[in-house]
This record gives structure tokens, C-alpha cells and sequence, in this order.
């Protein structure tokens, strides 16, 4: 992409599906470049964090001592992307014995039942 | 509006299926492919949740991996539909979208 | 590719950036921009510290538009410009800077 903004084209609506523990597998860390991507694009975008995917927000990690990258941070940067709409399932959270004050960005947490609403206001929906 | 969902994990290793199945809702469909397929036989642990989800949400699964797995001619839940590759694409087209529970 | 460093052989990949970002030293940017003929000045080293500190902050390379937002949050509206950061960075603030600055290349850049 060349470093002019990215004018006329489509704005879609995309939901990245976060499912999974931060370090475990690559997923998180490559669901978090994609949101990156789509927001250089001037896409519509909206993180939605479930099951094993709110540990992804989670305070405090420092992944130095397993040798990984602490892009936990980065998540700190989602809203100078103007990625701003960041939801985490309020059971997902409950199962784990945590609450919005343990992550480290603002949410808004939604139910369970809620999240069908999110999904049908999308035009794409990616799944990590 | 309408989400097509896709799990191909089988529920007995991973939690996909049950992950996928509480939050779909009316008009919806779920699509059993890979690993999942198996849960499309009548018999399964799984049975009831899928009978129970199939109030709201249709159900199918991909013949190619039921056949695969030795279930050609087996007793299948009474509300699954069976498609073929072309009926998959088909799906995919009806849909306002697709859910890829990887 | 590698380039040459006080002495030492710094890996870099085929774009110039370098291979390990714990190798960084300011002599670095120096060497680079002297590959592309450019002599650093206060304000090319202004940016080059600022992309530093973003990166121990967040962990990121910034993309183009964020990184002139954010300067222009830090270091005042004149130098929050495209126009400006250009006339510095010629070939492109955020990739010409990061590179000096030893970080990877912006994520959304191809």
C-alpha cells in the first residue's frame, strides 16, 4: 500500500471473532495484524472477544520468560486505528473468574445472547 | 439476516461445536464438514443439543465426509440435510455471510 | 544484505530493515540515511526517538496516518503534517523512519 490514504473505496463492516489464549497458538497475534490491515483500509472494524479470546485482553501479561512477543500492548494502539469497538462476552469472562477490570482496554461487554445481534450487522465475519 | 456457520472440528477433541451452537439464533444455519460431520448420526452425545438447536437453525452436513468416514448409509438426526459439494457452494450464496469456526 | 556498524555486520532483510531490533544503536539511522544520502538532523532524529518509544509502548510499528497523528499530539500541530514528515522522509515517513529507527516495517504496508 502506498502511504496515501485509501480514498473511494468500500467501506465494509468486519467482526474478527477472537476465540483463543494469547500465546498458545499463532492465531491471536495474527487475527490481531489482520484487524491492523483492515483498519489501514478504512474498514469498518469491530473485535469481538469469546471463550479463551478474553484472556487476549488480560492485564499485566509478560510473555518475555516463554519467549514471545508482549503484543498484548498493542492492543493499547487499537484506537488510534480507529478500531474503537472492542466486545467481550460477559459469560466468556464469568467462566474464567474475570471481570472487565482485569483487561486492559475499555470494552463493552456483552451476553451470550447478544452476540447473534453483533454478527447479523456484519457483512464479513473472520473466526481465530 | 442470516449467518451461515461452519464447524469442522469434531466435538469430542474441541469445543467448537458447542462454542458455534450457543450463539446462533433464528434463521441461521450450521454446516457439519471435516471432523464435525460425525455428530450428523443419530446416537451421539450430541443429539439432543443439535435436535434442540434445530428448532431455530438448519442444520447440515457434507455427504463427501460422512462418506469418507464409513457413515454412507447410516441413521442421520431427522432434522440434518445432507450436501453435496455443489449444495455447500449453494449454501454459501443463500447466506448474508459465513462463520468459519476454525 | 547486512550493513556495517561501528565495526560490526548488522543482519538486515532484502528492504534494509534490521533483522534484530535489540541491535539497535543511534549509529544505525546514521549509517542508514547515509546509504540514501540524507543527513539526520534535530528533527530527523526527533521522529526516529518518538517511533522508539511508540514501539516499547505499544509493540507496533505505526502505519503512516497514525504516526502523524500521534506526532502531532506530541510534538505540536506544525509537525503533525504529512507535508512535513514528508519533506523529512522522502520516501515515506513511516517506512523511511521505522527503518532508521530498527523497526519492523508498518504493518499495512506492502
Amino acid at each position: 500500500m502506498e502511504e496515501d490514504e485509501y480514498a473511494g473505496g468500500v467501506i465494509k463492516k468486519f467482526l474478527y471473532v477472537n476465540r483463543r489464549q494469547p500465546h498458545g497458538t499463532v492465531y491471536a497475534l495474527e487475527s490481531l495484524e489482520t484487524v491492523l490491515i483492515g483498519a489501514a483500509f478504512d474498514q469498518d472494524v469491530s473485535m469481538l472477544f469469546i471463550d479463551d479470546g478474553v484472556y487476549q485482553l488480560k492485564k499485566e501479561q509478560s510473555p518475555d520468560g516463554i519467549d514471545m512477543k508482549n503484543f498484548s500492548k498493542t492492543y493499547r494502539a487499537l484506537e488510534m486505528y480507529d478500531v474503537e469497538k472492542l466486545f467481550v462476552e460477559r459469560e466468556s469472562l464469568e467462566e474464567r473468574g474475570l471481570s472487565a477490570e482485569d483487561l486492559l482496554v475499555d470494552v463493552e461487554v456483552i451476553a451470550t445472547a447478544d452476540v447473534k445481534a453483533l454478527v447479523d450487522e456484519q457483512d464479513v465475519v473472520l473466526s481465530f | 439476516m442470516s449467518t451461515l456457520n461452519i464447524v469442522n472440528k469434531s466435538p469430542f477433541e474441541k469445543r467448537t461445536l458447542e462454542q458455534c451452537l450457543k450463539r446462533v439464533g433464528d434463521g441461521d444455519s450450521v454446516l457439519l464438514i471435516e471432523d464435525a460431520s460425525i455428530c450428523a448420526v443419530a446416537g451421539t452425545a450430541y443429539q439432543d443439543q443439535l435436535n434442540a438447536t434445530a428448532e431455530l437453525t438448519k442444520l447440515y452436513v457434507l455427504q463427501p465426509d460422512l462418506d469418507a468416514r464409513g457413515f454412507t448409509d447410516a441413521k442421520l438426526l431427522e432434522p440434518v440435510q445432507c450436501v453435496d459439494y455443489t449444495g455447500f457452494v449453494e449454501l454459501v450464496a443463500q447466506h448474508d455471510r459465513v462463520h468459519s469456526w476454525l | 544484505m547486512s550493513i556495517e556498524v561501528n565495526g560490526k555486520s548488522l543482519e538486515t532483510d532484502e528492504e534494509g530493515y534490521l533483522e534484530n531490533l535489540s541491535e539497535w544503536e543511534p549509529e544505525v539511522a546514521t549509517v542508514m540515511a547515509e546509504i540514501d544520502e540524507l543527513e539526520l538532523s534535530d528533527n530527523h532524529w526527533e521522529v526516529i526517538n518518538f517511533l522508539r518509544e511508540y514501539y516499547e509502548e505499544y509493540q507496533i510499528a505505526p502505519a503512516v496516518r497514525v504516526l502523524t497523528k500521534a506526532i502531532g499530539k506530541k510534538l505540536g500541530k506544525d509537525k503533525g503534517s504529512s507535508k512535513y514528515l514528508y519533506e523529512l522522509y522522502p520516501y515515506g515517513p513511516a517506512k523511511q523512519a521505522c527503518k532508521y529507527a530498527g523497526l519492523p516495517k508498518p504493518t499495512g504496508c506492502v
